[in-house]
């Protein structure tokens, strides 16, 4: 048993497993045994297992399933591939790596909850990670894994492939359902929850594609193997990455609570020649920045929360010396401003605001004000102040920049122009 | 006029939900592959076609980043400016391209050949800086990269 399960099957070099050589190697396995069992045991193995879920937020697994009603009639399940968080791409490694993984997860994950219909929804412009996505789901159906009497049993499911029409708020998971109706996505307030009211008012899972590829694992090696995968509380491996100038940027799975050192050091080589260390975002653009005293974190959610940020995706950006630290803000907040889909007032008059005052000053236009300005923003989008997390997950790097770096802020307002130009 | 491959593509895709009105996003895409983008008399089709109204196919339309509503040229470059790629340089390769095209963000050159979108990140950001160039991935970007891929295009 590999204590890599996630990628151990993966090798970039070449096109991902064909059906018989993933059988092969063990593949469906986790299918088989959970059929045996019943859609309520196939929860509590996952509940056990600790399996949170790695789109971000870190809810447990197997009580989000269990929050599903058990009574009859239409249920969906969605896998969330969606990724489009900048400085995240651990999602297309799995899905173009190894499709059959994520959609076994997908076919135990809809017999656990009693769903007949399960779709993944997929980003654009993963145009590689599409065809064999959909030539796995094809090659499935083919082998009875996926349509009428799954394996001879009395389950079936129908799954389908959906391509999302781009837009960041596609990946939160209300948004989603809106998106996959065919409306805008814009967000739905809560509750009911998606697991009570979901998809055309149907009970439904959204789980991200990384946490429903575990599942096969947990089922065919059993939730004590994969709590055993850690040291720490929560269970299972986790795919980290590293993107900006470091020596080699990349997706590595390690266990859930790397220390953030192993991951700069050892899986990215350090900064590139050239470049020196700044500062972090552990876990993509919605995450606060984090320095070089808080490399001994371990990379699981409640030690990266007590450090002062989140977990995230995992996928850490690492900001080096020669780029400016308002500049790399004014990307990232623009990006947010471009993508706020409007719904409520204070994000959709805020983002484009803290987008400008940034492009301001890292033009040489900005005034002593303009740092007010950023502030404000930071407390009026806070979590609690708009209808989704969009907003406050765009405030987080912006509040511990303007912490961190308030000197290089403050350059650019007293020398008129950005000091790395 | 919605064409008979277009129509059964698009009833093909309602098969898939439990609403038809699921497949208006798609059924966008779908006539916008006939000619790269949508027209307003595309979206009146579609509307009729599956029993919407005009206002409604168009607020989608205008909301998703993929559909474009304005013609675009022959080849569609989309060179990703967030933040992995802002750092990795971005902006070298956004003065490049728009110096060698001769346009700026989101124009068509004269002779229609490309078309210039700024775009979110690709979820390529450990091959940063990237672009698409009609769908596909192009990584470790380098002016004298994107010289060699342009080449390539008609
Ligand atoms: C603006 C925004 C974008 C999000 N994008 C994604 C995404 O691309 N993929 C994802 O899995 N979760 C994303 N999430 C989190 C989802 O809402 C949801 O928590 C997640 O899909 C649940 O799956 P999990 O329990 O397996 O983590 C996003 C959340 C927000 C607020
Ligand atoms: S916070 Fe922004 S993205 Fe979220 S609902 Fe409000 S406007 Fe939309
Ligand atoms: S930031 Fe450019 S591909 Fe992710």
């Amino acid at each position: 048993m590999t204590d890599r399960p996630l990628t151990a099957l993966i090798k970039p070099e070449r096109a991902p497993l064909s059906l018989a050589e993933y059988e092969h190697a063990g593949g469906y396995a986790g299918l088989r045994r959970a059929l045996t069992l019943t859609p309520a045991e196939v929860t509590t193995e996952v509940t056990k297992s600790t399996l949170r879920g790695r789109g971000g937020a870190g809810f447990p697994t197997g009580n989000k399933w269990s929050l599903v009603p058990a009574v009859d009639g239409r249920k969906y399940v969605v896998v969330n591939a969606d990724e489009m968080e900048p400085g995240t791409m651990k999602d297309r490694l799995l899905l173009e790596g190894n499709p059959h993984q994520t959609v076994e997860g997908a076919i135990i994950t809809a017999y656990a909850v009693g769903a007949q219909t399960a779709y993944i929804f997929l980003r654009w412009g993963y145009q590689l990670a599409e065809a064999r996505v959909a030539q796995a789901i094809a090659d499935a159906y083919a082998a009875g894994y996926l349509g009428e009497r799954i394996l001879g049993t009395d389950f079936s499911l129908q799954l389908y492939l959906h391509m999302s029409a781009g837009r960041y708020m596609c990946g939160e998971e209300t948004a989603l359902l809106n998106a996959l109706e065919g409306k805008r996505a814009n967000p739905r307030s809560k509750p009911p929850f998606p697991p009570v009211s979901g998809l055309f008012g149907r009970p439904t899972i959204v789980n991200n594609a990384e946490t429903v590829s575990n599942v096969p694992h947990i089922l065919r090696n059993g939730w004590e193997w994969f709590t055993k995968l850690s040291s720490g509380a929560d269970g299972g491996t986790k795919l980290f990455g590293a993107s900006g100038r470091v020596r080699t940027p990349g997706v590595w799975e390690r266990p859930m609570g790397t220390p953030l050192r192993e991951i700069f050091a050892d899986c990215a080589g350090g900064m590139a020649p050239g470049y020196a260390f700044r500062a972090l975002l552990p876990g993509g653009a919605s995450t606060g920045f984090l320095t070089e005293d808080a490399f001994d974190t371990p990379l699981d959610f409640t030690s990266v929360e007590k450090a002062g940020s989140r977990l995230g995706t995992g996928t850490m950006i690492v900001l080096d010396d020669k780029t400016c630290p308002v500049g790399m803000q004014y990307s990232l907040q623009r990006f947010f401003a471009r993508e706020s889909c409007g719904w409520c007032t204070p994000c959709r008059e805020g983002l484009p605001w803290v987008a400008r005052t940034l492009e301001a000053l890292e033009a040489g236009d900005g005034e002593a004000r303009d740092l007010d300005v950023l502030d404000a923003h930071v407390h009026g989008l806070a979590m609690g102040n708009t209808f989704c997390a969009l907003a406050p997950g765009a405030m987080a790097p912006l509040e511990s920049a303007l912490k961190l770096f308030r000197a290089d802020f403050e350059r650019h307002i007293s020398e008129k122009r950005c000091p790395w130009t | 006029m919605l064409t008979e491959h277009e129509q059964h593509e698009i009833r093909a895709q309602m098969a898939l939900y439990e609403q038809p009105a699921a497949v208006v996003p798609e059924a966008l895409k779908l006539v916008q592959a006939r000619r790269g983008w949508v027209a307003d008399e595309d979206v009146r089709d579609v509307a009729a076609f599956l029993g919407v109204s005009t206002a409604e196919v168009e607020s989608i339309a205008t909301f998703y980043s993929l559909i474009y509503r304005r013609p675009v040229g022959r080849h569609v470059i989309l060179l990703c400016d967030s933040v992995s790629c802002w750092i990795m340089g971005f902006r070298d390769l956004r003065a490049h391209l728009t110096a060698r095209l001769g346009i700026g963000m989101g124009e068509t050159t004269p002779d229609g050949r490309y078309t210039l979108f700024p775009a979110v990140c690709l979820g390529a950001c450990e091959l940063a800086p990237a672009m698409l160039v009609d769908g596909i991935l192009h990584g470790n970007l380098t002016p004298e990269r994107i010289d060699e891929i342009l080449a390539g295009y008609e």
